[in-house]
């Protein structure tokens, strides 16, 4: 097991990158905590597979180092940084029984056949595949295979990260929870880091300790999934994660104060030093109806079953409201009243007197 | 619950096809199942003979020769040019600008016509004038195909090698593209070196393209007429006289009817049994 450190990471496809628009990866500064669970979040194209092949080693970065323990493996190949790694699509080797394919890594190391055996029954018995053992992997479920994947990183003992590339893509919908919850499980037994790629908010929030949210080679927060979801960094994370997404209105500052639409609005954040475009940020969780407010205009209604999420026109932009059981919702011309606590003030699409 | 609606008008469309398929297959096949059961004598004069043709030409040594170099043939064949071409597509680029370059030098041989090729391989191997001929005589072996059965079979076997190689070499390399680089990328992550991966997986996911380049070189090859009749006509003496050709020598030289025919239907089950056999493994692997 390792600690990763990204040290002034950048990527580009290009032979002879110019301005920014030619990185992949733009600037990337990261610390991955030992034994850490972590999730790499983000749109597709964010650079999420670029970063995930620069820590495997399938790929050299153009400029920057990768330390495992302070230890510079930047130029290393995937087998001397002892990795593992579980692809989209399930890799098996379908000539195998499902014994020989998890007894792969250790025998292609040269490890003792007693020893091999060992492991091997401990890991399945872990992953629920030891009644299949015998079986010739090719005929076996996705669920299932994608298992023996994640049993091929698992049996080495000396593996300093698993990485796991959108692992349940081709799972069904009703057993992605089941491995999801399974992975997290494994987590917690074999303490070992994990990093998890995905688009999926849903599977990143679960599954990890901490996410890294990406957007078009930039990272854009790092945090758990409460601070992602009550304290977005950037207006990306707040839009990105939630359903709907943050709701973002255009404003205007008077000392140090935003106004939407000519309403005072009560924010968490003062707007001092916000520069550029200014905009309001607030969760459809955290907007109510109320008598007076910012005046706004209600479009339509959606009915999810658990709540109901009201659309709303605010000064030209789209607002979202999440209304309970039981609460009227108003025809036409409203009123909406925003919670200070959770209501922020960005500039430039950034969180004013954020960290960043 | 739906009605079948019938019709019987329907078969009118099927008459097209039936046709075709009587007067290209079904009639010509069952000619030659009548000529194989009767003795002709003269013009429009038929004795029935029952099976004894087919005894006849099971019987016979000289079907037996030609059987025997025919196996032995498609068997040499066979074990050259498989692992031959699986191992040029091995080394062939998988990405760039010299994979459509590769593909067609591939394609060139399988685009010339093969009574071509025995006309090329027989000025080219000529001992007095081809270059081939000439080079490996002047580095001192004594090799003549028009008089050395061992030289002969060299040469019918180089030429077939170097005509139907690129076949095996363009449909594994099929097989070869086929595979996700995620496949290379876990193997190389697993510390697998290269045999592993051509073992574990290359070979396994060529399968299905290797079994139909089998085949198709199979039936090929046994069947192979025009390139050892225009290079060495079956010799010298019966050396390269394999099945087909031993067939037309009966049935056009000799004009044997009879026991051409028997030997058709005989040589004609054959292929047909052993293209089955294939299609059965084939089959059975998809299930598997």
């Amino acid at each position: 097991m390792a600690r990763i450190t990204l040290d002034t990471l950048r990527h580009s496809y290009m032979p002879n990158p110019e301005g920014p628009e030619d990185y992949a990866l733009k600037e990337i500064d990261l610390d991955w905590e030992d034994g850490g669970a972590y999730a790499l979040l983000g749109p597709s194209g964010c650079g999420k597979s670029t970063l995930l092949n620069i820590v495997s080693g399938l790929l050299t970065p153009s400029e920057g180092r990768i330390l495992f323990d302070g230890q510079d493996v930047t130029t290393l190949p995937p087998v001397q940084r002892n990795i593992a790694q579980v692809f989209q699509f399930p890799v098996i080797y379908d000539t195998m029984t499902v014994y020989d394919n998890l007894a792969f890594p250790l025998r292609n190391r040269g490890v003792a056949e007693t020893a091999v055996d060992a492991r091997v029954r401990e890991i399945a018995v872990m992953l629920e595949l030891d009644d299949m053992l015998g079986r010739r992997a090719a005929g076996l479920t996705p669920d299932a295979k994608q298992k023996i994947s994640m049993g091929r990183g698992l049996v080495r003992d000396d593996v300093n990260v698993i990485m796991f590339d959108e692992p349940l893509t081709v799972i069904d919908p009703h057993l992605k929870w089941k491995l999801r919850s399974k992975l997290k499980e494994l987590h917690h037994k074999v303490r070992a880091t994990m990093i998890y790629v995905t688009h999926d908010q849903t599977e990143a929030l679960t599954f990890a300790d901490k996410v890294v949210v990406m957007d078009d080679g930039v990272v854009v927060q790092i945090g758990t999934p409460v601070e992602l979801f009550e304290r977005p960094a950037h207006t990306f994370v707040g839009h990105f994660i939630g359903s709907p997404g943050m709701n973002i209105m255009p404003c205007t500052v008077d000392s140090g104060r935003a106004i939407v639409d000519s309403v005072p609005v009560a924010t968490d954040n003062s707007a001092d030093g916000a520069t550029g475009r200014t905009e309001v940020g607030v969760r459809p969780e955290f907007v109510a109806f109320a008598d007076t407010g910012v005046p706004a205009r209600v479009v339509r209604v959606a009915d999810t079953g658990r709540h109901r999420v009201v659309e709303a026109r605010v000064a030209g932009a789209k607002v979202h409201v999440v209304v309970g059981d039981g609460v009227s919702v108003p025809d036409g011309g409203a009123f909406l009243a925003f919670a200070p606590a959770m209501t922020r003030i960005y500039s430039d699409g950034w969180l004013v007197g954020g960290a960043h | 619950m739906a009605t079948k609606t019938h019709n019987e008008r329907a078969w009118l469309f099927v008459i097209p096809v039936v046709l075709l398929v009587a007067f290209n297959a079904v009639i010509p096949l069952m000619t030659v199942v009548n000529y194989s059961v009767q003795e002709s004598f003269s013009q429009g004069v038929w004795f029935w003979s029952g099976v004894e043709w087919f005894e006849d030409t099971l019987r016979s040594e000289r079907f037996q020769a030609a059987l025997g170099r025919q196996l032995l043939f498609t068997g040499i064949i066979l074990a050259i040019e498989i692992p031959l071409g699986i191992a040029i597509a091995l080394t062939m680029p998988k990405k760039g600008p010299w994979v459509p370059v590769c593909l067609v030098l591939m394609a060139l041989p399988l685009l010339i016509p093969w009574n071509v090729v025995g006309a090329m391989w027989n000025i080219f191997a000529l001992p007095d004038i081809g270059l081939l001929g000439y080079t490996v005589n002047a580095l001192g072996i004594d090799y003549d195909y028009t008089q050395q059965p061992i030289s002969a079979w060299v040469t019918v076997i180089a030429m077939d090698v170097w005509h139907w190689t690129s076949l095996v070499v363009l449909l594994s390399y099929a097989g070869l593209a086929s595979i996700p680089d995620a496949y290379y990328q876990a193997a190389k992550i697993d510390g697998a070196g290269r045999w592993a991966v051509f073992r574990h997986i290359e070979l396994p996911k060529m399968n299905r393209v290797l079994t139909i380049a089998i085949l198709l070189r199979f039936m090929d090859s046994f069947m192979i007429y025009t390139e050892p009749f225009v290079l060495t006509g079956g010799g010298p003496g019966n050396s390269t006289t394999f099945l087909s050709i031993d067939l037309v020598k009966k049935a056009l030289g000799e004009f044997d009817l009879g026991p051409a025919a028997a030997m058709s239907l005989i040589y004609f089950l054959i292929t047909l049994a052993v293209s089955w056999l294939f299609y059965t493994i084939m089959t059975r692997q998809e299930e598997g």
